[in-house]
Formats: C-alpha cells, sequence, structure tokens
C-alpha cells in the first residue's frame, strides 16, 4: 500500500494502540502531504506522521528519479526531502525526519514530474549507463558547447525542490554567548557531563538538535537507575534546569567549531510552529566562545548495500525501533531483519510484541551468537550467515531475495525470496566524529567496531559515549559522568564525584565490516542514497584512477549534499579500500567541514539585511540631495549624488549643465566625503616630511599645501591639502577612499617605527561638514555669505584659509581647487551643515550657483588632469605622473628609497597622459591604446585609458590613461579600441591638463 | 575566528582588528642598503610552518598597533605585546 493510494480515508494504520511516549495522542493534528490530508498527533515528525498514515513513497531520487522513502529517524536521512510551507514561507530540502509537525503544516514532495508515482524522468534511470560516475566531466571536458545543450534538461531533473517565491517574512537573530562548557549533543552522555559539570559549578550550554533531550535514550526501551530511559532522562533535565549555570538548548544543532574555542550554533526557534510568535526570529545564529567542550553527538547507523536497497520500505534497523517507541509507529507489516550485530535481537522482541510479523532475521555472521540462540529459541526464523542480495518491488518494497554469503559480502548459494513490506538493516554504527574532526582532532579506526573513532591524543576536546565508540549505555553514562567532571576540574572547580546511576540497554557487541552483498548483475547496490552513487560507480572511479577519497567524492560526488554522507561516506571509503586492497585507515576519511548540518543563509546572514547588512553613511545633506533629484552612488560607504536629475534632460545633458554652471558660473558640492586627519604635537610638522614627498614644516601657519605620500615601496599611496593651522596643529585630508587606511597608516609609523615622535592624529571625516563652492562667481558668492570675511584675493589667495562665519555658521574656509577654477572648501561642524548647505544654496541664486555631483566633479577634474585611484593604481611612481617636481631631494620621507630601484627608474614605462577623440567621437570605458584602428588584430597595447567623460567645456569627448613613455607621445594620433564592449574611437595624445593649463583661472 | 590579547583591552574577537603584516622592521638607514638588501626588506617574507610574529592593529577597539606570536598550524597565541616590548623568549 503507498500513501497515494490511502488518500484522505486513511485513519494512521500504522499507529499502534501502546507505545510512543513521545506523542500526544489527545492534540491530533491535521496536516497536507501534495494532495493528501492527514492526521497525525502534537510530537511527531512529518516522517513519524506520514509512516502512521502508511505513507512509503516520499520522494524521487536525484539523478535517476528512483522511488524513495523515509530512511533514518533523524538529521542522517538521506532521502525523505521534502518542501514545507507555501509561498514565502516555502523551504526545500527539508529533512522529513527533522521537521516537527504543526497544525496545518504542508509538506510536498520533490524532484518529480508531472507526478510522485508517475514521474518521467525515472526514465533516465531505466536508460541505465547514460549517468556514470563522471558523466559531467566526460560529456562536457571533450566538448564544452554541449553543456548549452544540455543544461536546460538537466537542471529541470536534477536538482531539489524549488526556493521559496517571494522575500522571507521571519526575522532571523544572531547571539553571542560565553560558557565554560559546551556540551554537543543532549543523550546519555551529554546529559551526563552536564550533570557533572553543572554539580560543579561550571557555566554550561548544553545543545541538541533534537526538540527533547535525551538522544538514543528516546528511541528504545532502556532503563537507567531503575526507571525507563525516557523517565531518567527527564529527571536529568529538571535537574539541570534547576541549576542557573546550565543552559539547556535544545532544536539547537553545535554546527562549527573554529578557532579559540569558538563554536556556531543554529537555534530552530519556530521552525516547529507555522510562524514564529511575535517578536522572536524563526532561528537563531549562536557565536559560543567556549574554555571547554565535550563532543557527545552519538552514533550514526550504518546500512549495508545489497540490489535495490534503495526501495521505500527498506531503513535503518534503528529508525524502525525509533518509530515505535517514542511514535507509536510500525513502519512495516512484515519485515525482514537484516544485520550483521546482536542489536537486531533486542529490536525483533520490542517490534513482535508490537505486531509486526518477522519473516526472518538475517544475520551475516557464521553461527549463532548467545543474543541469536535466544530469539530462535523464541522461534523466530534466524538465518546466520546469510545476507539479503535484493529487495524486490518497486515504489516499495514487496520481498527480499536472502541467500548464503561469505565474509566479503559473495553469495554462496541460491538466493530465496521471503515476501515482506520492510526490510531493516543493521551494518553497525559509526560515530559522530564530524566536530571532533572539525577541530583537528586525529581519528583511530577501531578493527572490533569497524569505525573511526576519536583519536583523544592531541585532541583539543573531549569525546564522549556513542560518539566516542562507546555504545554501551553503562559505558556512555560513565563517560559522560567522567569528562564532564575532568572538565570542571581542569577549569579549577571542584567536580564532586558523581553517583553514576545504574544502567541496562542493549548489548551492541562487535560489528564485523561488511559494506555490501553481492548483487545480481546488473542490479544496481546504493551506497549514497542522496546522490545516487552506487557500489559500481566506486568501482569505476577506482579503474580510472580516482583512488584518493578526496577524489572519489569529487569524481563520483559520494557524501555530498544535504546529508554531507552521513550513512554513506565510510561505507563508500571501505569499498574503496577493498579495490585498492588496503585497509580502510590507510584509504582514511575525507575532510570534515561545518555545518554538521545544512542551515539556512538567512541564519548565517540574521539580521544584517538590506541596509543594516551594508550600513550607509551620509553626509548631513544627504536628505537635501535626495530630495533634489540626487541620484546616488556608493564611494567607499558614503552615499554621494552623482548628479541631479531634472525633468526633461538625459543624465549627460543635465551633467553637461552642472559642468558648465561651474566654468561659467559657480557650483557646489558636498565633500564631506574626503578623509580628515587633525594632527596635533611638538613634532607634527616633522612628521609630515617624513610621510609627504613634499615639505611641510616650512609651511607658514594659514597656508596649505598639496601633498602626496607614498608607499614604501615607491609607488604613490595617496594624496590630499593638508593646511597649517597653527605651528603644531594640522588638518590633513585623504581620498574618500583611503581616509580609514591612511589613518591606519599613520599610527603605525607613530606608534612602531617612530615612537619618539610627539604626534597625535585624530580621525574626523564625520565630525566636520564639506562643501566646495567654485567657478568664476565663486568669490562674489562667499562675500554674501561671510559678510565678517575679507576674501579678497589679497587676504585670502590659493592655498589660504580664513576662519569666519559662513551662512551663519561657524566655519574654516580653505581656498583649494579640484575644478581649477576659484574655489573655497567651507568646513563646519557636521551637525551645522545642513544649515551651511542650505545658506549656500539660498544666497547662490544670483550668483547663478547650481549643485553639482560626483558625475561632473569627475568631469571638472579630469579636464584639469588630476589623478585619482584610477589613475594611482598602486603600480605608478610620482614620475609616471609627472609629478617629479614634488619630490623633495633634500629630505627622508616614506618611499624614497625605492625611488632609485631599476624598475623605477627604467625606460619605458607608462606615463599619465590625456587623449582627446576626434570630434563625435566616443572614448569606450576601459580601453586600451593601441596604433592599429582594428578591433579584431593582435597587436600591443601601447596603453590604456584609466577615466574618461565627455567635456561639455570642450565638447571632446576625453579620457586619462597611462600609456608607455606617454610624455613623448604628446600629439600622436592613435585609438582606443574596446574589444570587449566592442567599441573604438580615433583619439590624439595630449598633456594630461586640457583645461587652462596655466591655472590662471584658479589664482584669479 | 581568532580570539586575540590586545595588550590594553584584552580578549577581543578578530573582527574588531586589522591584519598587519609580518612583523618586520624598519631598517633605521633605508639609505645605507643596498638595492638587493632593500628588495629583500620590501618584498621577502618568511612563510613559516609554526611559530610567526605579526602585527595587528585595533581597528575597532583602541586604535593600537601591537605584535602577536601565533603558530600558523594551530593558530595558538602564545604572546602579544606593545611595540617595542618583546618578551624575553
Amino acid at each position: 500500500m503507498t500513501g497515494q493510494d490511502a488518500g484522505t480515508t486513511n485513519r494512521q494504520v500504522w499507529r499502534t494502540e501502546s507505545a510512543g511516549h513521545g506523542i500526544d495522542r489527545s492534540q491530533p493534528i491535521s496536516f497536507g502531504f501534495n494532495q493528501f490530508r492527514l492526521e497525525g498527533y502534537q510530537g511527531d515528525t512529518v516522517a513519524s506522521a506520514l509512516l502512521a498514515n502508511g505513507v512509503r513513497l516520499v520522494g524521487r531520487s536525484f539523478k535517476y528519479h528512483r522511488p524513495r522513502g523515509i530512511f533514518g529517524i533523524g538529521s542522517e536521512e538521506p532521502n525523505a526531502l521534502l518542501q514545507i510551507g507555501s509561498g514565502a514561507r516555502r523551504e526545500p530540502n527539508t529533512r522529513a525526519t527533522v521537521q516537527e509537525l504543526h497544525q496545518d503544516l504542508v509538506a510536498g514532495s520533490q524532484n518529480h514530474w508531472p507526478s510522485l508515482k508517475f514521474d518521467l524522468g525515472a526514465m533516465v534511470g531505466l536508460a541505465g549507463a547514460l549517468f556514470p560516475a563522471g558523466f559531467y566531466y566526460k560529456t562536457f571536458i571533450a566538448n564544452p558547447k554541449r553543456w548549452l545543450w544540455y543544461e536546460k534538461h538537466i537542471r529541470r531533473m536534477a536538482g531539489l525542490g524549488e526556493p521559496p517565491a517571494d522575500t522571507d517574512p521571519d526575522d532571523y537573530a544572531h547571539a553571542n554567548a560565553h560558557c565554560d562548557l559546551l556540551i554537543a549533543g543532549g543523550g546519555p552522555a551529554g546529559l551526563a557531563a552536564a550533570l557533572a559539570a553543572g554539580a560543579a559549578g561550571a557555566r554550561v550550554i548544553l545543545a541538541d538538535e533534537n526538540p527533547a533531550l535525551g538522544g538514543q535514550l528516546l528511541l528504545a526501551p532502556q532503563r537507567v537507575g531503575g526507571i525507563a530511559g525516557h523517565a531518567w532522562v527527564e529527571q536529568a533535565r529538571e535537574q539541570l534546569a534547576a541549576l542557573p549555570n546550565v543552559r539547556l538548548m535544545t532544536r539547537t544543532t553545535v554546527a562549527g567549531v573554529y578557532d579559540h574555542g569558538l563554536f556556531t550554533m543554529v537555534e530552530r526557534c519556530a521552525d516547529h510552529q507555522s510562524e514564529p510568535d511575535p517578536h522572536q526570529p524563526r532561528q537563531r545564529f549562536w557565536r559560543v566562545r567556549a574554555r571547554k567542550a565535550v563532543f557527545a553527538t552519538g552514533a550514526i547507523e550504518r546500512p549495508i548495500a545489497f540490489a535495490n536497497n534503495d526501495r521505500p520500505g527498506v531503513m535503518l534497523l534503528s529508525a524502525v525501533r525509533g518509530y515505535l517507541e517514542r511514535f507509536g509507529v510500525l513502519a512495516g507489516r512484515t519485515a525482514v531483519l537484516f544485520a550483521n550485530n546482536d542489536s537486531v535481537y533486542a529490536a525483533s522482541r520490542e517490534l513482535v510484541a508490537a505486531g509486526l510479523r518477522i519473516e526472518a532475521i538475517v544475520d551475516t555472521r557464521p553461527g549463532l551468537s548467545e543474543a541469536a540462540a535466544a530469539a530462535k529459541a523464541d522461534g523466530l526464523y534466524v538465518l546466520s550467515g546469510h545476507g539479503v542480495t535484493a529487495a524486490r518491488g518497486l515504489r516499495e518494497v514487496h520481498g527480499a531475495d536472502v541467500a548464503p554469503i561469505d565474509a566479503d559480502g559473495r553469495t554462496r548459494g541460491a538466493a530465496k525470496t521471503l515476501p515482506c513490506d520492510l526490510i531493516a538493516v543493521s551494518g553497525g554504527w559509526n560515530p559522530a566524529v564530524h566536530l571532533h574532526a572539525q577541530s583537528r582532532g586525529r581519528m583511530a579506526f577501531r578493527e572490533d567496531l569497524a569505525a573511526f573513532v576519536p583519536d583523544a591524543n592531541g585532541a583539543p576536546y573531549a569525546s564522549a559515549g556513542a560518539a566516542n565508540g562507546a555504545y554501551d549505555l553503562a559505558a556512555c553514562l560513565a563517560e559522560g559522568f567522567a569528562v564532564g567532571a575532568a572538565a570542571a576540574n581542569a577549569l579549577g572547580l571542584d567536580a564532586p564525584p558523581p553517583a553514576i546511576p545504574a544502567a541496562v540497554g542493549d548489548p551492541v557487541g562487535a560489528a564485523p565490516a561488511l559494506w555490501s552483498v553481492q548483487a545480481p548483475k546488473g542490479a544496481r547496490c546504493f551506497v549514497d542514497f542522496q546522490n545516487d552513487v552506487t557500489t559500481k560507480d566506486i568501482g569505476l572511479a577506482h579503474r580510472e584512477n580516482y583512488v584518493s577519497v578526496e577524489h572519489l567524492k569529487r569524481y563520483t560526488t559520494l557524501g555530498m549534499g544535504t546529508d554531507q554522507g552521513k550513512t554513506s561516506n565510510v561505507a563508500g571509503l571501505a569499498l574503496m579500500a577493498a579495490k585498492r586492497g588496503e585497509a580502510i585507515p590507510a584509504v582514511g576519511t575525507t575532510t570534515f567541514r561545518p555545518p554538521y548540518t545544512p542551515f539556512t543563509f538567512n541564519a548565517m546572514v540574521g539580521g544584517q539585511t538590506g541596509e543594516i547588512g551594508h550600513p550607509i553613511r551620509r553626509t548631513a545633506a544627504h536628505d537635501w540631495h535626495v530630495a533634489n533629484g540626487g541620484v546616488l552612488t556608493d564611494a567607499a560607504g558614503w552615499s554621494r549624488p552623482m548628479y541631479y536629475a531634472t525633468e526633461g534632460l538625459t543624465p549627460q545633458q543635465r551633467i553637461d549643465e552642472e559642468v558648465l554652471a561651474v566654468r561659467n558660473a559657480v557650483g557646489v558640492v558636498d565633500v564631506s566625503t574626503l578623509g580628515k586627519l587633525d594632527i596635533q604635537g611638538p613634532d607634527a610638522a616633522k612628521f609630515l616630511d617624513r610621510v609627504y614627498t613634499n615639505r611641510f614644516s616650512n609651511l607658514k601657519v594659514g597656508r596649505g599645501r598639496y601633498g602626496v605620500m607614498l608607499r614604501e615601496d615607491g609607488r604613490v599611496y595617496d594624496d590630499g591639502v593638508t593646511m597649517r593651522l597653527a605651528d603644531d596643529h594640522f588638518h590633513m585630508t585623504t581620498t574618500t577612499n583611503h581616509s580609514s587606511s591612511v589613518f591606519q597608516h599613520l599610527e603605525y609609523l607613530l606608534q612602531v617605527v617612530w615612537p619618539d615622535l610627539r604626534v597625535f592624529v585624530t580621525p574626523v571625516t564625520e565630525q566636520w561638514f564639506a562643501a566646495a563652492i567654485s567657478g568664476p562667481n565663486a568669490r562674489a558668492l562667499l562675500a554674501d555669505l561671510a559678510p565678517e570675511v575679507d576674501v579678497s584675493n589679497a587676504a585670502l589667495p590659493m592655498m589660504g584659509m580664513a576662519e569666519g562665519r559662513v551662512a551663519g555658521v561657524p566655519a574654516r574656509i580653505f581656498r583649494l581647487s579640484f575644478s581649477g577654477e576659484i574655489a573655497y572648501e567651507i568646513n563646519v561642524d557636521a551637525d551645522y551643515g545642513l544649515a551651511l548647505w542650505n545658506g549656500i544654496l539660498t544666497a547662490g541664486g544670483p550668483h547663478g550657483l547650481k549643485a553639482y555631483g560626483t558625475e561632473a566633479m569627475g568631469t571638472l577634474r579630469i579636464e584639469k588632469g588630476h589623478f585619482t585611484h584610477a589613475e594611482a593604481d598602486g603600480r605608478i611612481t610620482m614620475d609616471d605622473l609627472g609629478l617629479t617636481g614634488m619630490v623633495s631631494a633634500a629630505k627622508e620621507f616614506i618611499g624614497r628609497r625605492s625611488l632609485g630601484l631599476p624598475d623605477l627608474v627604467a625606460p619605458g614605462r607608462k606615463q599619465l597622459v590625456g587623449f582627446i577623440a576626434a570630434e563625435g567621437e566616443r572614448i569606450p570605458v576601459g580601453a586600451q591604446i593601441a596604433a592599429l584602428d582594428d578591433l579584431d588584430a593582435v597587436q600591443d597595447a601601447l596603453g590604456h585609458t584609466t577615466s574618461q567623460a565627455y567635456s561639455a567645456t570642450l565638447g571632446r569627448h576625453i579620457a586619462l590613461g597611462l600609456m608607455k613613455n606617454g610624455r613623448a607621445m604628446h600629439g600622436r594620433k592613435v585609438f582606443a579600441l574596446s574589444p570587449v564592449l566592442g567599441q573604438r574611437a580615433a583619439v590624439e595624445v595630449v598633456p594630461p591638463c586640457f583645461f587652462d593649463p596655466e591655472g590662471g583661472r584658479q589664482r584669479g | 575566528m581568532l580570539l586575540i590579547p590586545c595588550p590594553w583591552c584584552g580578549p577581543r574577537d578578530e573582527t574588531e582588528f586589522v591584519y598587519g603584516e609580518a612583523a618586520v622592521n624598519r631598517p633605521s638607514d633605508p639609505n645605507s642598503l643596498s638595492n638587493q638588501e632593500w628588495t629583500e626588506h620590501l618584498y621577502f617574507r618568511e612563510n613559516p610552518k609554526g611559530e610567526h610574529t605579526e602585527r595587528w592593529f585595533h581597528r575597532a577597539g583602541c586604535h593600537r598597533w601591537f605584535s602577536v606570536r601565533r603558530n600558523t598550524v594551530t593558530h595558538v597565541i602564545s604572546a602579544a605585546w606593545p611595540p617595542g616590548q618583546e618578551p624575553k623568549p
């Protein structure tokens, strides 16, 4: 029977009368699965509720679209990936075994078309060898163009689930915590560790990925301290909850281990609800700094591969037990149990008692163990030395082929078919060593368990319980108490001797290594269900020499995907070891990386979305810019207007207007973003002499000077004007981009290189608002704005400064020019910035004032040939820029020693030049300079453009650029080509300053 | 993510700091060096597997530069000190 046939009349037919301490039968829950309306109970997972309704077929596999069912019971689940929720809250690839049921939950199966039951993609699977290991490499490396044809088909068939349709409506949060001891895993070992360390007074965080503490104690009937395991868990929980120094966190996965005691955790606060409570996040991402940690993460049962072992109805034995014990669900009616260890016998008693008919217990081991003999005596059909060779059935199991096998899984006799609808398989257990491995702990291989266990030698953190290979319940508890007490003692606390409760658990015992049973010819034995990797794929990888486990993983995709091979990795590498004829430890494991289980980007991002994710720096006049059509751009985190849009004008027309206003009348631009450093101290002038190429110690008070600083390797680093406010007090400006790094650089020099200099540097960029007014009418405008200030050329010449009220606001006025016109940079307390700005705009009307943005500013500076970081790209020297005259020969400064290095004085360096386009031609962005006007020709680049603009002043397109021996090339006719854009222009090489090279206008 | 012991502020998260580079001292008189020696000072760095001394800047904190001795394999930080106060080994 499948759920699809059951329809809406299904009434939890597989729910048992008793058992199920994890559900509340008085609280039924209605939910949807595909087109069906089903019912479960409070406490169910989607998986347990689906099984209770007899739903076996829940999805289609990734590559072959084979029908798949629920395989496990926890986060290890490779198969049962569903879409949960709808619309903006739809989340694909959610494990049904982890998702808790809530009222009106909507679940849907994935990866099928047109329907789950009849899926065309399954034809891929029937076509067999179409998708062998390495399919993509082989197909597309030989002929990459094939990808263009294949892509859309592959993309529809592969891939799991659909992303949500809209922006996530929920909030996500970040949180930080510190503790003495972080315990990952709240099973018996984790609880014991918490009890021991908590009693000693350690600040403990205990995190468990499940909704309830208890781990394996909840999934099989065991006894601790004379009471049922789950009852002891409740007792321990209450004891711990009463301790103020212990924090218990359920639904919280320890996802990653990082340096210096940092752990990341993801708490699913509201995934068990249809939506979060008001003002609560859906998930919370934790960063925990812990002084000690204990990994009590348990062990994951592993399957044994056989033909068609992926059919719905083939499940892990521990999962079948767990569904019965915790949820009161029998996962089938008639079962074949298939195992290589004794846990199968304890399980058989519970399952029979609950009404399951056991057709046979197939034990791979020859002879009868004590437990096997007891089961046989109870009348169970025990086949020792046998294996399941194949599952029968298509959309669900209806039989198992069973044959005698040897220790290597080879069949040694004819198979017979046993009717059944459930094959429960146990191939032993693998400790969940993930966190230990992430912490760079080494692994040891234990032959008796055929499993990797943590090697305590040199490990930074302890592992305990099943995660440490201690499967026996009593040993789990003992180890847990021991590591908890040891952690507390190591922290200098005094752990009281623990009272370890007596425990009665399952004897799990040894599990001999057996990874697969020989399959009939042509049959598929799956190792990795989620990625459809079969034993044959591993053989193929070996034949093609992908023999390292890391190569095996990438070639076959074994162990990738949302489960990261929790049930498949060890089997995969064991099979590779067998092919290589080596021992398993010699083959090793792939690298374990965070996260332990997948989590959402939303959790990682937390609340840092939109503007909060990328904080924007705004100047005091920001609102004015926006209100007046400012089209904003991002400049080193600042929001700046590129230009002010005006109805009826194209952006270029508007930029032209702004440029011409500056050239013909006056413009104002917000230059608050320039870096500003306040430099004070008796040695301030001496210090500036050492960081700039030119001298500042001879600068008069009240005057400014343009300076360039180099890196130690002699390349141009940053530039700006520095004003001398007093003998021992300077105001330095830096470029917007480097304001932070120049500060850091100066601090480095003062703290590390010249600690004897008495200088303080204070970043004051945000403390000042600055507006530059420039243009022929700038002086007249300033005179109106600052009646108390003498603005005459004699009193306030180029590179002079004045202090006084401007627009009523106390201001520092620096006369300096970026545009080449008469210009004043007016600096006021940032709090008065808007008042100044508005004052300028109001007073500017009669002078023809226009506000201009960064585009016009850039055009003006290109016209004047001023360099920026586009030109000084980190490789450029003062000489390349034609600024040798600014380099003082009479003093030492940072970078001076490098100026004579051979590469910096070698002939043929690129030098700063201008390019002016022929009438009507437009210089492409990022053009290469070439001799031939041919976009397709193979030719040497003579140089490249760095900044280009349309110059309304000149009526031509112009550019700055760097050109080999550029200064000797003035007058040459060359071509600016962009093969990328398919654009070209004929240009003439000219000196970098296009306009008023003598500078008469700015001094006027 | 490292936990860096700032000599002034105590242990703080790596995100508060800016990495400088290997703790190489600037020659007191660069002009006394040959081109080869100066070039080595500029560009040549050890890339040790193990103990490494480097400089960090507490950008979101006290604005102080300091040196850190960090093991590049284990990331264990064994010492941190202000400029010129290297602890005796």
